[in-house]
């Protein structure tokens, strides 16, 4: 049986006990059940034919053995650049795309033998949804309750409701391709949580969204969380979002899970390394011995860059720095503790495209 | 099914892995108690006049100057052919007014929904559809309803200008109330499959263009004069039928008989085309 704490390491075997917020929560009462169980899944992309003036395109393994758990009540994330397979990974689990091999149980049914129970067990928010795009708000929102089996009355009065919980009663006659991006988003998170499902899967939902609309989704989920149990599939490549909400993250680079842990314990992983970040006016002054010496261990992009370094060694760097000529070429710095992005480069994640926002 | 198994997230392998020694990642998930219970299903109805109720309602902001262009085309090309073609209930007065009427409803059904198709299926839109738990008859039948009924005003309009015009009898224009729906159907079926089966949305643009092309030049020529092959096209055509019910109104004394056998078939060809439709869909939307 599971215990309070957990194992939790890295791929290397880099051993770090973690005590998981969400294992000592459930260890009182016997865990929760599984929402979602997903193992040794693959999936591979054909190979294109080259046709005029476009070469062959190499067949992708966009699933590589994908095994995770989710727990039923749980926010559990996908993190990982675009390109990880995070959609693709989303897409098997909503019935959307068979996979190759492996196996999808979702709230106890087998969805690789019955993909068309996905839509009776799950809402699914996709990166583009076109389909409500001349539709009023509220339309939108009613037609896809009735959709999901509702009947009209209760659909009206359900996307009423949702529309006022996110705040868009004073857009519900706007139609959608009228209004900007992140209200057209957050119309789009309405029209998923109409009708009522245990398992929301949403591909990156707060694509656009100003803070405030953000918080609306946020508290939307916490609420059917703490009301229904319902269990959340977020993707994201947002960390700082991926910090604040998820209660695990699964980390996805190319097609494999490199880590699946709490924020907190993947945190840990790097250990106590902090991130400096030196942006400089033009050039770096190369003839400072010191920063001469950082240049090795600094990960350009333009004229920034990005250490990671033991708290001791980023004081005698930011000291370095602050003062002489190396502080008259200096334009910013920034001294952070480590994100999810830091747990990522340090698992060896071969993209980038993290955003902190 | 109870019990405990341990679930990895393990890189590498992506096997499942007792707790141990071995580097796991993730965490211990237990089995499912149970199967959650399915929510219902939409049934075909409520989910066709829901997605009708929405088709509409956007057909009504986006859809009305194209339909204006529409009607004004046939107006247009019936004007034209008024200068080569003597009024009165001859055979070719009667194909052009007929064909121009169709027309509306090919270049709605056929062309509008072809693009429909093509592009909600390119940006992906069929996701929405799919993830929820409809009939996929319910989406294609509730599109196409929605865009045959649109073309109503359009069809009324062109087909009394164009009586009007050629000084054709009115009385039978109510065969126009079986012309829209069954040639809406048939037309507006084609379409949703052109448009879900064009591997890429412009191709299916262009299918669409050609089908009322055809619709076009088939429709309002009369055919006695066409070439054979011409005539086979024409026969071919799902328009055709509802066009030659109409075109038989227009007499002085109309064969009813012929006129219920050309609406039979225009029956049977939506019959086929929106199963034609309601596969197309399926095969999109399960990629």
């Amino acid at each position: 049986m599971e215990t309070g704490a957990r194992h939790s390491k890295t791929v290397d075997g880099n051993a770090e006990d973690t005590v998981s917020a969400a294992g000592t929560a459930h260890a009182a009462a016997g865990p929760a059940p599984a929402a979602i169980t997903v193992t040794d899944l693959v999936k591979t992309y054909p190979a294109r034919r080259a046709r005029r003036g476009r070469p062959v395109a190499e067949p992708v393994r966009a699933s590589d053995g994908i095994s995770l758990g989710v727990r039923r009540g749980e926010v559990f994330g996908l993190l990982g650049p675009n390109g990880a397979g995070k959609s693709t990974l989303v897409r098997q689990l909503t019935g959307l795309l068979r996979p190759d091999s492996g196996e999808i149980h979702v709230l106890g049914h087998d969805l690789v033998r019955h993909p068309q129970r996905a839509a009776r067990l799950l809402a699914y928010l996709g990166q583009e949804t076109t389909a409500l795009d001349e539709l009023s708000v509220l339309l939108a929102a009613e037609t896809t309750a009735r959709l999901r089996g509702l009947a009209a009355d209760a659909a009206r009065a359900e996307a009423t409701a949702v529309l006022a919980e996110l705040g868009l009663t004073p857009l519900a006659e706007r139609p959608l391709k009228r209004l900007s991006g992140g209200e057209r988003r957050l119309a789009h998170v309405a029209a998923a949580l109409v009708g009522e499902r245990g398992l929301l899967v949403l591909d990156e939902p707060t694509t656009g969204m100003d803070p405030l609309a953000r918080r609306a989704v946020w508290a939307a989920i916490d609420r059917r969380r703490a009301e229904r149990g319902t269990t959340v599939l977020l993707v994201t490549h947002n960390v700082i979002e991926a910090e604040t909400v998820l209660d695990r993250v699964a980390v996805i680079d190319q097609g494999r899970v490199i880590a699946c842990d709490t924020p907190g314990g993947l945190k840990a992983l790097v250990g106590d390394d902090v991130r400096l970040d030196l942006v400089w006016r033009s050039e770096p002054p190369l003839h400072v011995p010191e920063v001469a010496a950082l240049e090795g261990q600094a990960q350009r992009t333009g004229r920034r860059w990005t250490l990671r370094l033991s708290p001791a060694d980023a004081r005698a760097a930011v000291t370095a720095v602050t003062s002489g000529p190396a502080f008259a070429a200096l334009d910013d710095f920034t001294l952070a503790t480590p994100s999810l992005e830091d747990v990522y480069l340090a698992l060896g994640g071969s993209g980038e495209g993290l955003v902190r926002m | 099914m109870r019990g405990v198994s341990t679930l990895s997230a393990e890189a590498g392998t992506g096997r499942p892995t007792a707790g141990g020694g071995e580097p796991v990642v993730g965490a211990t998930v237990p089995e499912a108690a149970e199967p959650a219970e399915l929510a219902p299903a939409a049934r075909l109805w409520p989910a066709l006049s829901a997605v009708y109720r929405a088709q509409l309602s956007r057909a009504r902001v986006a859809r009305i100057p194209l339909l204006f262009v529409a009607t004004f085309q046939s107006i247009g090309i019936m004007v034209l052919m008024r200068g080569v073609v003597a009024a009165g209930p001859g055979e070719e007065a009667r194909a052009v007014v007929a064909g121009a009427s169709v027309l509306v409803v090919a270049f709605v059904g056929l062309n509008l929904l072809a693009q429909y198709f093509g592009q909600l299926r390119a940006a992906g839109g069929l996701d929405h559809y799919a993830t929820l738990p409809v009939p996929p008859a319910a989406v294609v039948l509730g599109v196409a309803a929605a865009y045959a009924s649109f073309t109503v005003p359009g069809v009324l309009v062109t087909a009394l200008t164009g009586s009007l015009l050629f000084q054709l009898p009115l009385t039978g224009l109510w065969v126009l109330l079986a012309v829209i729906p069954l040639s809406g159907a048939a037309l507006a079926g084609l379409g949703a499959a052109l448009g879900l089966l064009a591997p890429r949305p412009e191709l299916a643009t262009v299918c669409g263009q050609l089908g009322m092309s055809a619709a076009l030049l088939l429709g309002v020529l009369p055919p006695s004069g066409m070439p054979l092959p011409l005539q086979w096209a024409r026969d071919l055509l799902p328009s055709t039928y509802g066009v030659e019910a109409l075109m038989a109104t227009f007499e002085p004394a109309p064969d009813w008989g012929s006129v219920m056998v050309d609406l039979g078939v225009c029956a049977a060809v939506g019959v086929v085309s929106l199963l034609l439709a309601a596969w197309a869909y399926r095969h999109a939307a399960r990629r």
